[in-house]
């Protein structure tokens, strides 16, 4: 069979759809990201620890994913997690939402629903009361290619 | 080039679309939809004469964080709409300033198992109608209410609501009377390969359903659950705005909102659906 | 288009110094600014919630700023400390200055 210049454009387009399973990305932050968690910590690097993302390791869809974030803290009113922001470096403007809580949380623990634009990190950046901070990174990979009409 | 080559290189690049099972988080084959206690019928067998052997909601091809967003309606982000929906049955329409609820009292009562039925044929009409048009028809009645647009907010939220009162109900339209044209008319639509990639309802979800297309997990294309949220729409979308999508996919000319093709293809897809509870309002990716 | 409907699920009962979980919700789009109108081609500008907050008579417990990425129909859950009966007041701020508001009474037992 001749193969007919549409035809290879098929092929090559078919071809290109195994493609976007997007391999995995290591973590450098975005200079936007950098610049939005410096702004946040007041220029401190945040420690690992503390905070924790809990996020779904494949989104279905990008406009709906589902983000928790819980630190460890006994939320007492002289030790109590003052803030959380989250940030999805892969966006095209890196910020997402700020929790803000108080000794009357009790815990310091919410859920949201976020929209992520492509496979990429989610951060979380806890602040204590007592001005020390808090980091925690989760690669979420977020299904494009689908048809989905 | 000749129209037969042109079909090869679309059957290439549609072989190129449909591939096996990829790494792609599917949901437990196992779990089973409990809604607010009250477990539904995700999987049954399939009545006599139907194609195939065994039928799935959409449900149970969607992740596990997606299926939990239709566990609680609360998580649910439908029952915004359903609440205006449960507003709109008590607000007066037209000149009388009488509402659906003035004539047809507790929806819960009145317009339960309605959605499990449709689209059904109305006598006074001499036409088979989808829910849509039976709450449009019902506004008429109306002086001076106007009908809602097909996707309009309105009516999506009267169509959520409306459906909820059948959830848990199994779908069960009647094909045969007057219903049979209609009914012929959607299988042969559901046979019919159209559009540039040539394809026909049948090519993925009936001879693919399970399988990959791309990065999207294809279903037997049930429509027991709409309207239905959709996370890619971000809110609720009518059956007829999803076969839209699916010819817009397959680079069809789509039949409108609301036309004959797409209502005669709902009462077809409907009854390939039989059996399985109606799950209005669902959440899909 | 519906005007915003707040939804808050709060347990009607707890028990002193209880630490209860609260669901809310309200319907809107959460049009990012980002989109562009398929028809003309420009871009639809943003409109979002962009502040949440949670009172328990009268005192801050829980608040959220929101941007742009947070999904259409913001959902917000968290926690709360209850030590006596009162009023939890929402707070949803719209970019058009709009207010959203709804409030919940518990009894602590």
């Amino acid at each position: 069979m001749t193969i007919t210049r549409r035809q290879a454009l098929a092929v090559t387009a078919g071809a290109a759809a195994f493609l976007t399973f997007a391999p995995r990305i290591s973590f450098a932050a975005t200079p936007d990201t950098d610049a939005a968690i410096k702004e946040f910590t007041g220029g401190a690097t945040p420690t690992e620890g503390t905070v924790s993302l809990d996020t779904p390791e494949i989104a279905e869809n990008g406009n709906t994913v589902p983000v928790g974030v819980t630190v460890d803290s006994p939320m007492t009113s002289d030790n109590y997690v003052e803030s959380v922001l989250i940030l999805a470096d892969g966006n095209p403007n890196p910020a997402v939402a700020t929790f803000h809580f108080s000794a009357m949380s009790g815990a310091a623990e919410a859920k949201t629903r976020i929209r992520l634009a492509k496979t990429q990190n989610v951060i979380a950046v806890a602040k204590m009361s007592d001005g020390s901070t808090f980091m925690d990174t989760k690669e979420v990979k977020v299904t494009i290619g689908g048809c989905g009409g | 080039m000749t129209k037969n080559t042109g079909r090869s290189a679309a059957a290439i690049l549609a072989t190129g679309l449909i591939i096996g099972m990829s790494s792609q988080a599917v949901a437990d084959e196992n779990a089973e939809l409990i809604v607010e206690g009250e477990q539904l019928v995700t999987k049954v067998a399939a009545p006599e004469g139907h194609p195939l052997d065994e039928l799935f909601s959409g449900w149970r091809f969607r992740s596990d964080e997606t299926q939990a967003l239709q566990t609680d309606d609360f998580e649910n982000p439908a029952f915004a709409a359903v609440d205006y929906g449960a507003e709109l049955w008590e607000t007066g329409a037209g000149t009388s300033g009488k509402s659906c609820a003035s004539c047809h009292g507790d929806a819960s009562e009145s317009m339960k198992g309605l959605r499990a039925s449709m689209p059904k044929w109305h006598e006074g009409e001499n036409t088979l109608m989808t829910l849509e048009d039976h709450i449009n028809w019902s506004q008429k009645e109306h002086p001076g209410a106007d009908p809602w647009k097909w996707e309009s907010a309105e009516m999506l939220a009267m169509t959520a609501f409306l459906g909820l009162q059948s959830r848990g109900m199994p779908v069960n339209v009647k094909i045969d009377g007057p219903a049979e044209d209609w009914f012929n008319k959607g299988r042969e639509l559901y046979y019919t390969r159209v559009g540039q990639l040539d394809m026909s309802c049948s090519n993925c979800h009936e001879d693919n359903y399970g399988n990959m297309i791309r990065a999207d997990h294809l279903s037997q294309g049930q429509i027991n659950g709409f309207p239905t949220y959709r996370l890619k729409w971000q809110g609720l979308g009518s059956t007829h705005r999803r076969f839209k999508g699916c010819m817009d996919n397959i680079r069809a000319t789509p039949f409108k909102r609301g036309s004959d093709e797409f209502t005669s293809l709902e009462l077809y897809l409907a009854w390939r659906g039989s059996g399985l509870s109606v799950e209005t309002p669902a959440v899909r990716q | 288009m519906a005007s915003p409907k707040p939804r808050v699920k709060v347990p009607k009962k707890a028990e002193k110094g209880e630490v209860i979980t609260i669901k809310t919700l309200i319907s809107h789009p959460m049009e990012s600014g980002q989109r562009k109108d398929k028809k003309t081609g420009e871009l639809i500008p943003r409109q979002i919630i962009n502040k949440f907050t949670c009172e328990f008579d009268g005192q801050v417990v829980f608040s959220c700023d929101l941007d742009p990425a947070v999904s259409a129909n913001p959902y917000l859950q968290f926690s709360a400390k209850v030590d006596n009966s009162g009023t939890f007041k929402f707070t949803w701020v719209d970019d058009n200055g709009s207010v959203y508001e709804t409030e919940k009474k518990i009894t602590v037992e």
